[in-house]
């Protein structure tokens, strides 16, 4: 093996590559909290909602399900700057690599996490519904002081799971050049012609912080499920 | 600012000279099937083994596959692409890294996809026959084991045909994921379904129209999975066990 390393070139772009993780954790943080939120709308509309509302929402969770995340980031990207345009009537307008970014991870991570959700609801006995019904609680009240805590003890895992999978999946940014971690080492590595030594870092990195979220998962398994099914 | 719609775009002549714009989508799809069709049979294969070993008790396979697993799992796909394609080429013996650079493009890069999407799906496989084993009462290895059947004989005949059949509806999914997967091959320049799109929306500057057939296709193509895997699903039910007594 002939290849001399180099692995100057990642102390030397620190500040960079800390630039492009900020963004990456920053997506992060916005799909997951915005995905869970919507996503736990979508799946009590699914289970709960009058018959029409429960299918749109299923629509809604298939079809994002069935397309290509970065068919969705192109969508945002390409697309949706056109019809602000015939809108607004401003040929100006763009929506930039972030926004674009955000509105397609929301949106698809919400059709992700809804599946999640409702198998945690689906896990919590209809028995403690039915009671809460019993005791006078409205259908939101039941819902939301007596089924969702149970519900979301109940998956926390996976939907730690589907957060290290969020993770990965927004290094796919790179298809639309928007500065994530991975786009910062890609464009470090082909600038100082190091692309070995910055893909192998960042796979390092990404694998340290995946390992983070999985072996969290383990432990909470270890310690046995926090609540009786 | 308004948008000129045109749908028979798709039956006009492209600019690059290379016949009909539809045809463009219609290659897509044919790389995008190819890999991902190819994919799926190395992966379920290698994900057999791989999920195999870490159900034994020797430390030395189950050890290995663990820690494949762990590594193929924790890292994005476009990651592992990109390693594949960038730098074990490098990394390799310079003849042979040589060798692999010569080749054809799209020849080289469609190898590196199936064996990046391979290596990536096959770790998802494994999880799921292990899990599939370990769903199986004790019974069923000692009672093989007591039938004088050897370890492996225990294995072919007694416990992976039984998880196999357990495991079809989790299955599926994978099976729909390495065809959602396969659009990361645009980022090292193989034109499939995605890629095929965008191009097409480039040229022709009938964005709308060019997404919107790619999404389609992708619904489509979704659907099919799921239509044979609930026919293998149905062929594969394990009477007595949950779910055969809607079936």
């Amino acid at each position: 093996m002939t290849y001399n390393f180099d692995w100057s070139s990642i102390a030397r772009a620190w500040p960079y590559l800390l630039d492009g993780m900020g963004t990456t954790l920053f997506l992060v943080a916005v799909a997951m909290v915005l995905g869970v939120t919507f996503g736990t709308v979508l799946a009590i509309l699914r289970l709960f909602g009058p018959r029409s509302v429960a299918m749109l929402a299923a629509g809604y969770v298939n079809f994002f399900r069935s397309i290509p995340l970065i068919l969705t980031i192109f969508w945002f990207f390409f697309l949706v700057p056109l019809v602000v345009r015939a809108i607004t009537g401003n040929p100006y307008f763009a929506v930039g690599p972030v926004y674009a970014a955000i509105a397609a991870f929301v949106l698809a991570e919400s059709a992700y996490y809804c599946e999640i959700i409702r198998a945690g609801i689906g896990s919590v006995r209809a028995g403690q519904f039915q009671a809460a019904r019993a005791l006078g609680m409205t259908t939101a009240q039941a819902l939301l002081y007596v089924v969702l805590p149970q519900a979301f003890r109940n998956m926390t895992p996976a939907l730690i799971n589907q957060t290290v999978a969020l993770l990965k999946d927004t290094s796919l940014v790179y298809v639309i050049s928007l500065n994530d971690f991975l786009g910062a080492a890609a464009k470090i590595g082909q600038r100082d012609g190091r692309q070995v030594e910055m893909f192998l870092f960042a796979a390092a990195v990404y694998l340290a912080l995946c390992s983070l979220g999985t072996m969290g998962v383990h432990l909470l398994q270890r310690r046995g499920a926090p609540s009786r099914r | 600012m308004t948008y000129a719609w045109d749908w028979l775009i798709f039956f006009k002549p492209s600019v690059t000279g290379e016949g009909l714009y539809g045809w463009m989508l219609v290659r897509g799809l044919g790389w995008t099937l190819l890999i991902s069709l190819l994919s799926w049979l190395f992966a379920l294969a290698l994900g057999t083994v791989l999920g195999t070993m870490r159900t034994l008790t020797n430390r030395w396979l189950a050890w290995p596959a663990l820690l494949y697993v762990h590594c193929f799992r924790n890292t994005p796909l476009l990651v592992q692409l990109f390693l594949w394609f960038f730098v074990v080429p490098e990394l390799l013996p310079p003849a042979w890294g040589t060798a692999i650079k010569q080749l054809a493009p799209t020849t080289g890069q469609f190898l590196t996809v199936v064996l990046c999407l391979s290596l990536y799906t096959a770790a998802k496989v494994a999880e799921l026959v292990r899990a599939g084993i370990e769903a199986l009462p004790p019974g069923q290895r000692a009672a093989g084991a007591a039938m004088g059947l050897t370890q492996v004989d225990v294995y072919r005949y007694v416990l992976l045909p039984q998880a196999f059949r357990t495991i079809v509806p989790p299955l599926t999914s994978d099976f729909m994921n390495v065809f959602k997967n396969s659009a990361v091959a645009l980022t090292i320049g193989l034109m499939e379904l995605t890629g095929q799109s965008r191009q097409l929306s480039e040229f022709s500057a009938q964005s709308f129209e060019a997404f919107t057939a790619a999404t389609l296709i992708y619904m489509a193509v979704t659907y099919g999975v799921v239509l044979v895997m609930r026919h293998v699903e149905r062929r594969a039910r394990i009477p007595g066990m949950l779910g055969t007594a809607s079936g």
